[in-house]
């Protein structure tokens, strides 16, 4: 079963569900997390890996052979991402445009464009806590996050529990985190910031058909408007983390909460238990 | 005109609310939300919407079922998975229109995108621009361009000296884009070991484009110790902590009531925000 994190505003306590989640798996179940917030991930300060296993997420850009190309033109007018510009005497690529598709190599006339691997970031495989961990790191001044988070996904193995750990926002990168999951929690907090964003994520996982379940995280007085937006959508609310200094702070150095706290431990296996009945 | 793009890299550090204290802070400016995809700064300012335009953007396949005879040749030449029993996933399709080239029958054909809307509007504090990306949309970057362009060019009409601009969390293609060519970028971090990772990252992306940054700690007493960790780091790498917030609900208080914390409340936080606006002011002057 594949469980995604998201949220649609950052810091809700994305970071602090899936390590948590995880490790209170982790004793009964197969478990993977995998970090796909690649501009930003965080999961690993908290879960503290050890890394066995390391690749380069790469996408592949064409690489034109001077000596074939005839400068007929044919692939910059199907790169509709303007990777490529061809001059009278030579193709000018640019590389940091492409997204891979692989157009520009095929539909050469002259089979004049070979593709070679462009490094973007780069894939960490390991273990902590009985988890399998891996995580994505898109390299810094590097725009495209999605490429690096499929190959991320790559290394779901389809065996007990992989939980997916997306990053903020409600666009690309969002979408190419949590689709094909069985379920998706979406955390909150409750601002009015948090349930504008929640409304948003909401929509996201609901136009690719994905069921969901609210965690509002910092919960105290405030919680009334996110739970009536809960009730009326009829979203489950599957859990409530009190606004709580000591939970601040042992999120602040990077301690897993289950382990500030293991009392926490066994809300998370009932939290997994209620996402196995929704999905059923 | 200077401008000026509020970052974190980690979302959630308080972009948002320290950008709606500048806004009723600052002078002669436009204000710009380039957080395209999960706006928020319209919460605490309240615009009033004066012009609405469609952002067309990108194209997305489609087969028409009359014609294909579901040889599957795009399925398996589909870089991006997005073609599944002869249907496109239009969540996944990146519109690079591969399929349409190479379709035997000539069955698939790109539409133009609908990706989302950009507004111009007026605030009690000046004129802002602002949008709204269509839910799992593509192509942010080129949304938060047309959101800069705007702002620039509304500056040049109306003389105005100063565009302050909420960026987006991450590092990636809509930071990039918020980023590029502006005056200074302000980073808010917080002092969780997350929240120094990611500052990190995002200092190293204005570093990679040339762009002078100031950071500002929000929250800082909820880790002195970290706290003193991003001096130490920020100092070694010749940046300027110019201000320590300290963590108070006031914020969230404020928030709630759709006000910036300068409008609610006379107390150490705002005034914390006003010197730190002082020293940005001064900064971007020289």
């Amino acid at each position: 079963m594949i469980v995604s994190i998201a949220s649609g505003k950052g810091g809700t306590g994305k970071t602090l569900v899936a390590t948590s989640l995880a490790l209170a798996l982790a004793p009964q179940h197969k478990v993977q997390l995998l970090d796909c917030d690649v501009e930003e991930p965080n999961d690993h300060i908290f879960m503290k890996p050890v890394f066995e296993k390391k690749e380069a997420a790469t996408i592949p850009v064409p690489v034109i052979d001077e000596q074939k190309c005839t400068h007929c033109g044919k692939c910059s007018e199907v790169c509709v991402y303007n990777a490529l510009a061809v001059l009278k005497t030579m193709v000018m690529t640019f590389h940091e445009l492409c997204h891979g598709c692989g157009a520009c190599t095929y539909l050469c006339p002259e089979q004049a464009i070979r593709e070679e691997p462009r490094e973007i970031g780069t894939i960490e495989v390991g273990h902590a806590g009985g988890v399998e961990f891996v995580h994505g790191v898109l390299n810094v001044g590097e725009a495209m996050a999605p490429p690096v988070i499929r190959q991320v996904k790559q290394h779901i193995n389809g065996k007990g529990i992989s939980i997916i750990d997306a990053s903020p926002g409600t666009s690309c990168p969002v979408v190419e985190a949590i689709k094909e999951s069985d379920f998706c929690l979406l955390v909150t907090d409750p601002t009015p910031f948090g349930l504008h964003d929640l409304t948003l994520a909401a929509e996201v996982v609901r136009l690719l058909g994905i069921p969901c379940g609210v965690i509002i995280n910092r919960s105290g007085e405030n919680d009334t408007a996110t739970e009536e937006y809960c009730r009326q959508e009829s979203i489950p609310v599957l859990m409530k983390i009190p606004l709580d200094m000591e939970i601040a702070k042992l999120y602040s150095v990077g301690t897993p909460l289950v382990e500030g706290k293991p009392e926490w431990k066994e809300r998370f296996v009932e939290l997994m238990s209620s996402i196995e009945q929704a999905v059923k | 005109m200077k401008e000026v793009v509020i970052l974190s890299g980690k979302g959630g550090t308080g972009k948002t609310s320290i950008v709606g204290c500048f806004a009723s802070l600052a002078e002669n400016k436009v204000l710009c939300d380039c957080d395209v995809d999960a706006a928020d700064l319209h919460l605490l300012i309240q615009p009033r919407s004066k012009e609405e335009h469609e952002f067309r953007s990108g194209q997305t396949a489609s087969i028409d079922a009359e014609k294909c005879t579901q040889c599957g040749l795009c399925q398996d030449m589909c870089r991006f998975d997005a073609i599944n029993d002869y249907i496109v996933d239009s969540a996944s399709c990146e519109g690079c229109g591969f399929c349409s080239h190479i379709c035997p029958e000539e069955a698939i054909i790109m539409n133009e995108n609908l990706a989302g809307h950009w507004f111009i509007s007026n605030t009690k504090h000046g004129p802002m621009v602002h949008a709204r990306l269509g839910i799992a949309e593509e192509n942010s970057g080129k949304l938060v361009t047309t959101v800069r362009n705007q702002a620039r060019q509304m500056a040049e009409e109306q003389g105005l000296e100063l565009a302050i601009t909420d960026g987006p969390p991450g590092i990636g293609c809509p930071v990039i884009t918020s980023l590029s060519g502006a005056t200074l970028a302000l980073i808010v971090t917080e002092p969780t070991l997350s929240g120094m990772h990611d500052m990190e990252r995002v200092i190293g992306v204005c570093g990679h484009f040339k762009v002078p940054v100031l950071v500002c700690v929000n929250k800082y007493d909820i880790n002195e110790e970290n706290t003193r960790q991003i001096e130490s780091i920020c100092d070694d790498l010749g940046i300027k902590v110019i201000a320590k917030i300290p963590f108070d609900n006031i914020v969230t208080e404020a928030l709630i009531q759709g006000q910036s914390v300068i409008e609610y409340s006379d107390g150490e936080v705002s005034q914390k925000i006003r010197s730190m606006w002082e020293t940005v002011l001064n900064v971007v002057a020289t």
